[in-house]
C-alpha cells in the first residue's frame, strides 16, 4: 500500500490544489478556473485552432500529391473545417469507404452511428452492406474481420470499449498478428483496423475505463496507435486504415467531444511508428499518449508559473525548467529513435500513462532507455500511471496520473 | 497421455451408478463402407461413361432439411483418382511418422490417416476457387488445395521448401484458396465466416468450408460464427469433422449434444458417413449448391470419421479408447479398402491396376520426402521477414540472442 500513500511533498501538493474552486486536472470541457490561466482540453496550445497551422501539422502527407516528388507545402487551396475527435474520425472513415469499394464497417451499434456517433450517417450514406451492425461477439467481430482482411478487403471493425477487447484478445494476438509470419507470407491480415474508444472518462468504472494497450505490445505483427486530438485522429486513422498491417486504433473517449481543432477537410494520413514533439525542451523529457498529453501540458503550466496555492511547494530554482513534451503515438512499433535522442539531450525521463505500472507500456520503455541512455541519465526513468488497481468508479479520479501527480514527477526527478 | 487413463479410472468410480452406465455411451454411428451397402445400379458398357451407384440409406442424417439424393453419378476415372489420391494422403502422413520417429521432423504433428475420404471427397465435391479453412490434420487439405507433397513435409521438416518457408510447421500450411491449418482449434471459423462475407460481398458464386472437430466444436466462437453467418445468411459450409476424440477426450464426455450437425440452431445440418468417400462427395456437392446456387445460407455437415493414431505424435491414441475399437475401425471402416472393395466388385478395375496405384502413390511420397529433405533450413534473415508489410516494419527488431537486434 506504500504504492497509494503519496509522498509529503505530493502530499503539500494535493492539500494546495484542493483549495482551488477546480480541480486543475480536468479533462472535460469545463471552462478554464477563474484566474484562466491553466490550459485544459477545452483552452489548450497544443490544439490546433486556426487553419494556419492545422495545415502546417508536423508529417502530414496529402493523399492528393505525389509522395515521391519534393515536399512542397500548399495551404493556399485547402480547406479546414471546426471538428471535435469523433468527427474527425467520422471524416476519415467517410473518406476510406469513398475512396475504397472494398472498405467495410462493422461493429456493435455501428449502423446507428456507435456510442460515441463516430459512424453517424456513414451506413445510411454508404449502404447497409458496407456499414452493418454485428452482433455483441467481440470475438467474431475480430475473427470476422481477420477473415475478410485475408481476402483482401479493407476491414474496419469497432469494439466498443476497449474494455471489451478482452474475449477478441486471442484472435487479435494469435490470429491477425501472426498470420504474415505463420504463412510464409502467403496470408496477411494487413487490411484490418480495430477501432476501440480507450482511457477514461472520469466516470466509466472497471470496464469502460481501461487502457489495454500495454497487453498488445508484444504481439509483433501488430500496430498500436493512440491519437490525441482530431488532426491527429484523422490522420493517424486514414495511415492504419491504409497500413498493409492490422492496427489496434485506440481513441481516447474523452476527447471524442472535448478536443476540437480545425481539421484538413481534404484526405491526408500521418506517419505510423513516429513520435511528435509538441513542446521542445533540454532539461527533461516528458513521455506521454492520449488524454494524458493534456494533464502534462497542465503540469508544464503549474510548474512555470504556480498559483498562490502552490508556490510554497513548487521550488524557484525549477521554475524555468525546460521541459520537452513529446506524444508518442504508436505504441507499437514506437519510436525508440526520438525518445533516445531526447533523453540523451535531457538526462531525464518521465513516462504518463493512463494503465497500471506493473508491465504497462512505460516498463518496456524505462528498460529500454535505461539500457541505451544508461550514461547520460541524472534520474531514475520515473513513470506516473494509473494504480495497479481495478479503475473503480467513485475512485476514477484518484487512479488516473492527474496534472499534480504529473509536476510533482517532474519536481523530483528534477532534484533527483 | 497414461495420466489420462486414471483420469478416466478415477472418474468412472466416482459417477453415480444412473450416469455409469451412460458415460460410456459411444453413439452407434452408421457405416456402410463395411457391408458394401453402397450399390451399383447401372454401370455403361463404354467405360467413359458415367457408372450410376446408390448410397446406402444410412449415409446421411439430416436436421432442418431434406437428406442428398442417394442416386450419385461418377466416372471410373473419378473413383480410381479417388482412391490413389487417398493412397497418396496415407502415404504422406505415414512419411511424416516415419520422418518424426527418426527425429527428423519435431514439435507438433497431427496426422489425419483414416480421414482421408474427409479431406479427398472434399476436394471432389468443391470448385479450385471454393475456399477451405481448418485447424489440425491440415496436410491432405494443403496437398489438395494446390500445394505439393514435397512442400507439406518440408514444411514439417522445417525447411525453405516448405510452403510457409519453414516459419509455420503442421498447423500452418496454406494456399491461395486455402486458409490453413490452425493452432488455436475453433480460432478458424469466425474468420471462415469472413471469408464467406468477402465472397458474397464480391458476388462471387463460391462458397466457404470452415472446419473444425469434435472438440473444437464447443468453442464459444464457433457458436458466434454459427450466428453471424445464419443471421446474414453468408455461403458458409461448418464442417465438423467428428473423430469421436478430442485430444484424449470422447465426444460423449465433451459434449452435451454428440449430433453436431444439429448444433447449428436455425442451421440446418447433415450428418454424414465420413469414411465413405462417395457420401462425403455427395455431401459437398449437397453443401455447395445450398449455399451457392440455391442461396440458402449456412449449412452444417458432420463428418463421421476415425482417426487411427494419436491425437499427436507423443499420444499413442491407446490409453482413451482400446486397441480393439481402432482395429474394429481399420478393418471395418476404413475409407481406401472401402473404395478398393467397391472398385473391384463393380468391376470398375482389377486388383493390378490398384496394386500399380498404390505403387504410384508411394513413388510419389518417397521421392517428395527427399526433395523435401534435400532443402536447406531457412535462411537466417528470414528470422525477421514476413512480420510487417515489407518497407513498413519497425526499424529493428530484437532476435534470437540478447543483444541480436535485425535492422531493417
Amino acid at each position: 500500500m506504500s504504492l497509494l500513500k503519496p509522498s509529503p511533498r505530493l502530499q503539500k501538493l494535493i492539500a494546495a490544489s484542493v483549495s482551488r474552486t477546480s480541480r486543475p486536472n480536468s479533462t472535460a470541457a469545463s471552462p478554464p478556473p477563474p484566474d484562466g490561466s491553466l490550459p485544459s482540453v477545452a483552452t489548450s496550445a497544443i490544439l490546433r485552432t486556426k487553419r494556419e497551422t492545422a495545415l502546417r501539422t508536423p508529417g502530414i502527407v496529402w493523399a492528393d500529391e505525389d509522395a515521391s516528388a519534393p515536399s512542397r507545402i500548399i495551404v493556399g487551396g485547402r480547406e479546414t473545417r471546426k471538428m471535435n475527435t469523433y468527427q474527425a474520425i467520422r471524416d476519415a472513415m467517410s473518406i476510406a469507404l469513398a475512396k475504397d469499394e472494398n472498405a467495410v464497417i462493422f461493429g456493435e451499434d455501428v449502423a446507428f452511428g456507435g456510442v460515441f456517433r463516430c459512424t453517424m450517417g456513414l451506413a445510411e450514406e454508404f449502404g447497409k452492406e458496407r456499414v452493418f451492425n454485428t452482433p455483441l461477439t467481440e470475438q467474431g467481430i475480430a475473427g470476422f474481420g481477420i477473415g475478410l482482411a485475408l481476402m483482401g478487403h479493407t476491414a474496419i471493425a469497432e469494439i466498443q470499449f476497449a474494455d471489451y477487447i478482452f474475449p477478441a484478445f486471442d484472435q487479435i494476438v494469435n490470429e491477425a498478428a501472426k498470420i504474415r509470419y505463420r504463412s510464409g507470407g502467403t496470408y496477411n491480415a494487413g487490411g484490418l483496423t480495430i477501432r476501440t474508444p480507450t482511457m477514461s472518462v472520469g466516470h466509466g468504472g472497471l470496464y469502460h475505463s481501461q487502457s489495454p494497450e500495454g497487453f498488445f505490445m508484444g504481439a509483433t505483427g501488430l500496430k498500436v496507435v493512440i491519437p490525441r486530438s482530431p488532426i491527429q485522429a484523422k490522420g493517424l486513422l486514414l495511415s492504419s486504415i491504409r497500413d498493409p498491417n492490422p492496427v489496434i486504433f485506440m481513441e481516447p473517449k474523452i476527447l471524442y467531444r472535448s478536443a476540437v481543432e480545425q481539421v484538413p477537410v481534404d484526405d491526408y494520413e500521418l506517419p505510423l511508428g513516429k513520435a511528435e514533439t509538441l513542446i521542445p525542451g533540454s532539461d527533461l523529457t516528458l513521455l506521454t499518449w492520449g488524454t494524458p498529453v493534456y494533464h502534462c501540458e497542465t503540469a508544464l503550466h503549474l510548474l512555470d508559473a504556480p498559483p498562490p496555492e502552490l508556490e510554497s511547494v513548487v521550488p524557484k530554482s525549477l521554475r524555468g525548467t525546460k521541459v520537452e513534451l513529446i506524444d508518442l503515438r504508436s505504441i507499437l512499433p514506437w519510436d525508440v529513435e526520438t525518445v533516445v535522442e531526447s533523453v540523451n539531450r535531457t538526462g531525464r525521463l518521465v513516462i504518463v500513462h493512463e494503465a497500471g505500472m506493473t508491465a504497462g507500456v512505460g516498463a518496456e520503455i524505462s528498460a529500454e532507455i535505461q539500457k541505451r541512455c544508461f550514461l547520460k541519465l541524472q534520474a531514475p526513468v520515473r513513470r506516473v500511471t494509473g494504480w495497479d488497481l481495478p479503475v473503480a468508479l467513485q475512485y476514477e479520479k484518484f487512479h488516473i496520473p492527474d496534472t499534480i501527480r504529473v509536476l510533482d514527477a517532474i519536481m523530483e526527478t528534477m532534484s533527483y | 497421455m497414461a495420466s489420462l487413463t486414471r483420469v478416466n479410472l478415477r472418474l468412472s468410480k466416482r459417477l453415480p451408478a444412473s450416469l455409469k452406465t451412460l458415460s460410456p455411451v459411444a453413439r452407434n454411428y452408421t457405416t456402410s463402407s463395411g457391408d458394401s451397402s453402397t450399390t451399383l445400379q447401372n454401370k455403361p458398357s463404354d467405360p467413359s461413361e458415367p457408372i450410376t451407384l446408390k448410397l446406402h440409406e444410412d449415409s446421411f442424417k439430416s436436421y432442418l432439411c431434406d437428406v442428398p439424393s442417394l442416386e450419385v453419378q461418377i466416372t471410373k476415372d473419378e473413383l480410381l483418382q479417388m482412391y490413389k489420391q487417398m493412397q497418396t494422403m496415407r502415404r504422406m502422413e505415414m512419411a511424416a511418422d516415419a520422418l518424426y520417429k527418426a527425429k527428423l521432423i519435431r514439435g507438433f504433428c497431427h496426422l489425419a490417416i483414416g480421414q482421408e475420404a474427409v479431406s479427398v471427397g472434399l476436394e471432389h465435391g468443391i470448385t479450385k476457387d471454393d475456399r477451405v479453412i481448418t485447424a489440425y490434420r491440415c496436410h491432405p487439405f494443403a496437398v489438395l488445395r494446390g500445394g505439393t507433397i514435397a512442400g507439406v513435409i518440408g514444411e514439417l521438416l522445417g525447411r525453405q521448401i516448405g510452403m510457409s518457408h519453414g516459419k509455420g510447421g503442421s498447423m500452418h500450411i496454406f494456399t491461395p484458396s486455402f486458409f490453413g491449418g490452425n493452432g488455436i482449434v475453433g480460432a478458424q471459423v469466425p474468420v471462415g465466416a469472413g471469408v464467406s462475407f468477402a465472397q458474397k460481398y464480391k458476388g462471387e458464386k463460391n462458397c466457404t468450408f470452415a472446419m473444425y472437430g469434435d472438440g473444437a466444436s464447443n468453442q464459444g466462437q464457433v457458436f458466434e460464427a454459427f450466428n453471424m453467418a445464419k443471421l446474414w445468411n453468408l455461403p458458409t459450409v461448418f464442417v465438423c469433422e467428428n473423430n469421436k476424440y478430442g485430444m484424449g477426450t470422447s465426444a460423449a464426455r465433451s459434449s452435451s449434444n454428440t449430433e453436431y450437425f444439429t448444433r447449428g440452431d436455425k442451421i440446418p445440418g447433415l450428418q454424414v458417413n465420413g469414411m465413405d468417400i462417395i457420401a462425403t462427395k455427395r455431401a459437398v456437392e449437397f453443401a455447395r449448391n445450398w449455399t451457392v446456387n440455391e442461396e440458402k445460407g449456412p449449412l452444417l455437415l458432420e463428418f463421421v470419421t476415425y482417426r487411427y493414431g494419436g491425437h499427436s505424435m507423443s499420444d499413442p491414441g491407446t490409453t482413451y479408447r482400446t486397441r480393439e475399437e481402432v482395429q474394429r475401425m481399420r478393418s471395418t471402416q476404413d475409407p481406401i479398402r472401402g473404395l478398393q472393395k467397391y472398385i473391384e466388385e463393380w468391376g470398375v478395375a482389377g486388383e493390378q491396376e490398384l496394386k500399380q496405384l498404390d505403387k504410384d502413390a508411394k513413388a510419389e511420397v518417397d521421392k517428395a520426402v527427399e526433395e523435401a529433405k534435400a532443402s536447406p533450413e531457412p535462411k537466417i534473415k528470414d528470422l525477421w521477414t514476413d512480420i510487417y508489410y515489407k518497407g513498413t516494419e519497425p526499424p529493428r527488431m530484437r532476435g534470437r540472442e540478447r543483444e541480436e537486434v535485425h535492422v531493417y
